[in-house]
């Protein structure tokens, strides 16, 4: 792939580096930790910096539709500064997820109805897909729509939805057919406030990111797009999400890399410093090793999703199980550098290992993802994947 | 977008070799033509058979030479670590004496630093050499030295002072391997290949004009030998392809190059199988349905996921440095990975071929290459660097961790050291 770039621009450097500045002065862990005992969960007024200041919510919102029409590759640099710091905001839900379904699956009148509010950030959306102990993916949606006065009636639960009871506008996936994998399934837009729609937030185990379970009883929804149509572009959004979630770990990851170094060189046992022993400087360097391997693959996955979308569904697998394995390692092993003060709760190391564990999970486990990277090796080899593991 | 001066020397380099190059030429004529005239070494100095061009323009060329597929310099074996170092380090005379024939391929060079009691830990050598006031006197016992039984000098680290310190003790010679006092030995690995030999050195002898260096520096020429080395190293896992060659090749020239070369690469034949064959792997697991097990599959994606992430590192550490940015820590982790990738590639063999894995030689799944890489894969982790020092440099260099506390200070005679063998 020759137009595949290995390094950021001048620009994009740039744009790092205004992240950076912004990211550590608007999240510190005290703020981390403040919100994570917050009704919203995120900070309404950082949040429209974000937006009006950076150009966030909108930075991969065409620019007709308000937005700065960017790529992947820039993406991923801001969600790589966001795990950075925690971040508590609904980018990852509103501008990300739910932009890209808008933009993959939406007509061309809905997509300008509803863009430019998700663009600027007053809109809030968050997209619903998952079902109570669900497989990862779409294909395994079952929940189903039917129509109704002229539109659609929604009935049904939807979980683990990132940001559900913040969001303005929910982009709910339904069935509208009788076939299964991504053959018959639609898009709906349904108001957060609308009749029927129940939300709970979850308690989850990485307080920093809000999880809501979403009951739909004979909710209201807007088809976007074609009936039965939503299938690939579902998917689609779902691989870019893994992707941003991928470069998100990458920055939580050095971040733990970094703090423990830190930590180490200070801390002084048996007349020396902890990190001057060889058994301590073995593991430091094979993190580091595995770090920078994960910032590989998800900076590889960012730029080829914009150059060559057909490689997305790989990529998007590929970075999201080296992130998932890779952020959970740095984790790990940030708590035993640490030695007993890792498992405190007032020790911030703790806040990033639930952010490791719940981001390997989100968006589909590294099993999950290594079985799809084979399945879709064997398309490209037979024409179809082989039942083998399936099963 | 061509520079003016590359401009310039293209169509130079064009002009000499239309009026020069014939196929069928012998190598040796060809190549003194190429030393004369500077071309075969463009970015050598012009006193000593270069022409002082920029690494940019030699590349250009290279491009030259390819396109009408001329035969360049000899480049084989260790011959150009042990130019650089004479480049570097070498008297007028040492200049004079070797490297003309390096470059025309008439003499075989071997590389004698590493011994059976100084493997990561180099310059702990015990190998001495003693001088008479006439002539050096060297007695000791090398080991992993590629090409020494064709070799026609030596690049040898010797001990000449037991009271310096370790690295200050050491001196660097040019020594010739054609004597009766040196023996060589072929070294066998686990894998049956022998590419690499234990030398003897009984009272073999050097002249006192070959000492490389000055007495008791030998530490800091070998460094120069060593980098070389290791760019060397980079830039073949980096799989740099050569320009494709346009010209047919046809001429005498070409098969007296091929019968070189397959000498020099004989001995690296399973270079490949040590690194892993990470390319077997889903073609072997297609082929053979063993796609279809579920652990096959999760260890294959494994496998992929680190292998060309480890390949997208190094392009993201070549791309740095063609940026003219500061080198990363993406650039210190290749060998690390490679091992890695090695074994995890071993593993994943191992089950695609299942109870085929027992078998070896024509018995063996793929002629027995799959044994080749189940048995030679150990070696990855160790050649040019075990991961462990490879680990300390990284958490040192990298990570700006503290030293490892050293117990080789003081004179080297108060050292701990593996008793000499014999």
């Amino acid at each position: 792939m020759p137009d595949v770039q290995f390094h950021f621009t001048e620009e994009q450097r740039q744009f790092r580096d205004v992240l950076r500045r912004f990211m550590a002065a608007v999240s510190p862990t005290t703020e981390v930790r403040r919100l994570m005992d917050d009704e919203r969960g995120f900070d309404p007024a950082v949040w429209r910096r974000m937006a009006d200041e950076l150009g966030l919510a909108g930075l991969m919102v065409p620019e007709r539709y308000g937005g700065s029409g960017f790529g992947l590759v820039e993406v991923g640099l801001a969600m790589e500064e966001m795990g950075r710091v925690l971040l508590c905001a609904p980018y990852l839900a509103s501008g990300v997820l739910a932009a890209n379904a808008l933009c993959r699956i939406g007509s061309e009148a809905q997509k300008q109805r509803w863009l430019p509010g998700i663009a600027s950030g007053e809109t809030l959306a968050a997209l619903a897909f998952a079902e109570p102990g669900g497989e990862p993916g779409v294909e395994s949606i079952a929940m189903q729509a039917v129509a109704l006065d002229g539109g659609y009636s929604l009935t049904g639960c939807k979980d683990y939805v990132v940001d559900g009871c913040n969001a303005d506008l929910l982009l709910v996936a339904a069935r509208t057919g009788a076939e299964g994998g991504l053959a018959g399934l639609s898009l709906f837009a349904v108001a957060g406030e609308a009749p029927g729609v129940s939300r709970r937030r979850l308690q989850a185990l990485d307080p920093t990111r809000q999880l809501a379970r979403l009951d739909f009883d004979g909710a209201p929804g807007e088809l976007l797009g074609e009936l039965g149509g939503a299938g690939p572009g579902l998917a689609q959004t779902l691989d870019v999400g893994a992707i941003a979630l991928a470069n998100e770990m990458a920055g939580g990851a050095q971040r733990l890399l970094e703090d423990t170094l830190e930590y180490i060189k200070l801390r002084m046992q048996f007349g020396r410093a902890v990190a001057s022993f060889q058994a301590i400087k073995h593991r430091c360097a094979e993190l580091l090793l595995q770090v920078e391997l994960m910032k590989s693959a998800a900076y590889h996955a960012a730029q080829v999703a914009d150059a060559h979308p057909e490689e997305l569904a790989y990529e998007a697998s590929l970075s999201k199980a080296a992130a998932s394995e890779a952020y959970l390692h740095a984790a790990t092993e940030a708590i035993q550098l640490h030695g007993g003060i890792g498992f405190t709760w007032d020790q911030d190391t703790q806040l990033w290992y639930k952010r490791a564990k719940s981001s390997e999970v989100l968006l589909g486990d590294p099993a999950w993802h290594r079985e799809r990277m084979i399945q879709v090796l064997e398309q490209r080899e037979f024409g179809s994947a082989s039942a083998g593991a399936a099963a | 977008m061509s520079a003016p001066a590359e401009v310039s020397v293209r169509d130079e380099v064009r002009a000499w070799l239309n009026d020069h190059w014939d196929p069928n030429a012998g190598l040796v004529e060809w190549r003194t033509k190429l030393v004369e005239s500077g071309w075969g070494a463009p970015d050598w100095p012009p006193e000593w058979h270069g022409r002082g061009l920029s690494a940019e323009l030699t590349r250009v060329v290279e491009q030259e030479f390819a396109r009408i597929g001329a035969v360049g310099v000899a480049t084989g074996g260790i011959r150009l670590l042990a130019a650089a170092t004479l480049l570097e380090h070498g008297s007028a005379a040492q200049k004079r004496q070797f490297l003309r024939r390096i470059l025309t391929g008439e003499d075989v060079w071997c590389q004698l630093f590493s011994e059976p009691g100084s493997g990561s830990d180099l310059a702990g050598a015990l190998t001495r050499a003693e001088f008479d006031g006439e002539c050096w006197t060297i007695n000791g016992q090398k080991v992993w030295t590629t090409s020494a039984h064709h070799a026609d000098w030596g690049l040898l680290l010797a001990r000449t002072d037991w009271d310096a310190p370790k690295h200050e003790g050491l001196s660097y010679f040019v020594i010739d391997m054609r004597q009766p006092g040196v023996e060589v030995q072929p070294l066998k690995q686990m894998n049956g290949y022998a590419s690499f030999n234990q030398v003897f050195f009984s009272d073999a002898e050097v002249q006192a004009e070959h000492l490389v260096g000055k007495l008791g520096q030998g530490w800091s020429v070998a460094m120069t030998t060593l980098a070389h080395e290791r760019r060397r190293a980079d830039g073949l896992r980096s799989g740099r392809a050569d320009v494709e060659d346009a010209a047919p090749r046809e001429g005498t020239i070409y098969d007296e190059e091929a019968q070189e070369s397959a000498t020099a690469l004989a001995p690296y034949k399973w270079y490949p199988q040590r690194a892993g064959r990470v390319d077997l792997t889903l073609p072997r697991a297609l082929a053979s349905g063993r796609i279809r097990n579920p652990a096959v599959r999760q260890e294959l994606a494994r496998l992929l996921i680190l292998a060309n992430s480890a390949e997208w590192t190094a392009r993201r550490a070549r791309a740095a440095q063609q940026q003219g940015q500061p080198q990363g820590p993406e650039g210190s982790l290749g060998k690390l990975a490679a091992s890695h990738v090695a074994r995890l590639a071993s593993r994943v063999h191992t089950m695609i071929a299942g109870a085929d894995a027992l078998l070896a030689g024509e018995d063996g799944p793929e002629n027995g290459l799959i044994a080749e890489i189940l048995l030679s894969v150990p070696a990855v982790s160790i050649a040019g660097g075990t991961d462990e020092i490879q680990r300390n440099i990284i958490a040192e260099r990298v990570l700006g961790m503290p030293k490892e506390p050293r117990f080789d200070r003081g004179p080297f005679r108060d050292v701990a050291q593996n008793r000499s063998p014999g």
